[in-house]
């Protein structure tokens, strides 16, 4: 069992496509795998800037949208290209993490969160109100992308199935990405400025620099999957740039696991399902996950992946 | 800008004076629980909805403003002595972000359980007897209720500046702020300390609430909005001034009513506009001190 963890841990993006590649098939129905797909990416974006650095942002729904409505907006007014459409919305999305980074940073620790939590609503009133390009309080609506052809072979992007692994190659680029991220030398500076940030610039590491970088590729990756939602729903729920949904990244993060690689995908794909569930029993689902939150927050800090690594005593940052 | 007379000017400042007055009560319990405890209560905007709530509904039920005034901060601070004792406390020394990240998992909690109560839809605010209509106030008429808020908020943040700065408990309060750990050798029960605290910021949040509930709509939603915008006067104020956090409510309560008189489209942007201003020149707040940001 425990050589199995080891495994996973040492070849986690290889085990995160293979588990992926199968994870429809054992989903009820294609819509909530795609969903838990892109929130789990949105979750893991976030989990670098909080997880691995220590810095806990209520503003990153900014991103998310941002990615979203600059992809939206360049295939409904512009008509791009959708492929193109998701390198604009990542780059938007890595512009507001700028901007957003360069004012946040100057302040620490609660402070951070007030901090992003208000510039994160900023972005969400700029949206709400240019309602004649982003259709304002409904949101922006028919971004539709239909058929296409991948070298020559035609695509159906509206059948689920299809669609699901699309995103799927999208999402494991970008698994990808964070692995090597976090085994980089950057990774190791991350962790060394949540453990202790003083003595990281102490040790001659440009604290600010760092935080700023892993602030925009956070954002970036935070882009995409606001991007990839904006295609998979056909609309952009203006919703999607409030600090609730910052909040949901936040707990997501923390159900499943803060500063662990699959944590905060676990933790995407029990809460989506859980509310799938739970919906359709009862309407408040606001208080189920309200206080399925508090219980791991006081008793289950680790979140549940972080629980089952520290049962078996592995370490969680082995490469 | 033709037509556009000193009165009107005047007017509006007072306005915004008025709105001010509710966030200076918010971000002044938020400062109090940050100050003592190293807490940011992100329920705060869940207990000002709670008390708007509590103060409607008694309101409606006993016919007297008065009686819901004095009752409804009582029971949103009840609130909050539950919350520190039974849900924060287990927290200390886990890092600061728990406490925050419980809070908010509550704030949903709360606003399910208000839509359970009293529905989705929320309660017709009411204008309490005898302050309804307006006033001449030499340059115009004012609604009444607005001058009493006013005059409201006034009396409470001297009551709680009273209280701090002249009594044998405020004394302590500044003290274990300081340095909790020569209170605590000194014999004084801390977490007793703490509890009151967090107690005392719940109850400001709840009067707020009913304070603000017949100026605006009550519904399970409304503390969400007004959670940023009270973060938005902390971080302008400082973080844990109670001068700061009055001035900068007042002052994010002018800015607000000004833009929407000149630009009303942009009303709510502005006080985030503001923030980011401040944060610019003044990473620390107006009235916060160097450093201790951390």
């Amino acid at each position: 069992m425990n050589s199995f963890f080891q495994l996973i841990a040492r070849h986690r993006v290889l085990a995160s496509t293979l588990f992926l590649a199968i994870f429809p098939f054992i989903m009820p129905y294609e819509a909530l795998a795609i969903n838990i797909l892109i929130f789990g990416l949105f979750a893991m974006g976030f989990n670098l800037l909080f997880g691995y650095m220590g810095l806990l942002s209520f503003g990153h729904a900014a991103f998310l949208g941002i990615g979203s409505y600059v992809t939206g907006i360049a295939i409904v007014h512009y008509g791009v290209p959708w492929g193109a459409a998701i390198l604009v919305g990542i780059i938007g999305a890595a512009i507001g993490g700028l901007i957003m980074g360069f004012l946040a940073i100057r302040t620490r620790g609660i402070y951070f969160s007030m901090v992003t939590l208000a510039l994160g609503q900023i972005v969400y009133y700029i949206f709400y109100k240019a309602e004649s390009l982003t259709g304002g309080e409904n949101g922006l609506r028919g971004v539709r992308v239909d058929e296409f052809n991948i070298l020559g072979i035609p695509v159906d992007f509206l059948n689920p199935l299809v669609k699901y692994y699309i995103i799927l190659f999208f999402v494991v680029i970008a698994i990808w990405l964070i692995s090597r991220i976090l085994s980089s030398p950057l990774g190791a500076v991350m962790e060394a400025i949540r453990e202790n940030e003083k003595r990281a610039a102490a040790c001659g590491f440009d604290v600010a620099r760092t935080k700023l970088l892993v602030f925009v590729l956070s954002a970036a990756i935070c882009g995409l999957a606001g991007s990839l939602r904006a295609l998979h729903l056909s609309i952009v729920p203006i919703d999607s740039l409030h600090y609730l949904q910052s909040g949901q990244a936040v707990m997501m993060s923390i159900l499943g696991g803060m500063g662990t690689f699959f944590g905060p995908f676990i933790g995407a794909a029990v809460m989506l399902y859980l509310e799938d569930v739970v919906t359709t029993f009862t309407k408040h689902w606001m208080a189920v996950v309200g206080l399925v939150f508090m219980f791991f927050v006081l008793f289950f800090p680790k979140g549940i992946w972080g629980t089952i690594l520290s049962k078996l005593q592995i370490n969680q940052d082995s490469k | 800008m033709t037509g556009l007379s000193f009165e009107l000017l005047c007017m509006q400042l007072l306005t915004g004076v008025a709105l001010g007055s509710i966030y200076a009560l918010l971000a002044l319990g938020l400062c109090l629980i940050f100050g003592m405890l190293n807490v940011v209560n992100f329920a705060h905007g869940a207990f000002f909805m709670v008390g708007a709530f509590l103060g409607v509904y008694f309101l409606g039920i006993t016919g007297s403003f008065w009686f819901s005034l004095v009752l409804t901060p009582l029971l949103t601070g009840g609130i909050g002595l539950v919350t520190e004792r039974f849900l924060v406390r287990p927290l200390y020394g886990r890092g600061l972000d728990y406490p925050l990240l419980l809070t908010f998992g509550l704030s949903y909690v709360l606003i399910e359980v208000m839509r359970v109560t009293f529905g989705i839809e929320g309660l017709p605010s009411i204008t309490p007897e005898g302050l309804g209509g307006t006033v001449n106030v030499g340059i115009g008429y004012f609604p009444k209720y607005r001058l009493f808020l006013i005059a409201a908020t006034a009396v409470v943040i001297l009551g709680v500046w009273f209280f701090i700065q002249k009594t044998r408990y405020g004394l302590i309060i500044k003290a274990g702020a300081a340095d909790q750990e020569i209170v605590k050798v000194l014999g004084v029960d801390i977490a007793k300390v703490w509890l009151l605290v967090f107690g005392l910021g719940c109850a400001i949040a709840g009067l707020s609430g009913i304070l603000a509930s017949p100026t605006r709509s009550v519904n399970p939603e409304m503390g969400i909005p007004i959670l940023a915008e009270s973060f938005v006067v902390t971080v302008v104020g400082g973080m844990g001034s109670p001068v700061g956090a009055v001035v900068a409510g007042l002052l994010v309560g002018v800015v607000y009513s000004m833009t929407s008189l000149f630009f009303p489209d942009l009303a709510e942007l502005s006080i985030f506009v503001l923030m980011a201003v401040v944060l610019l020149i003044r990473p620390q707040g107006l009235f916060g001190k160097a450093g201790a940001m951390g």
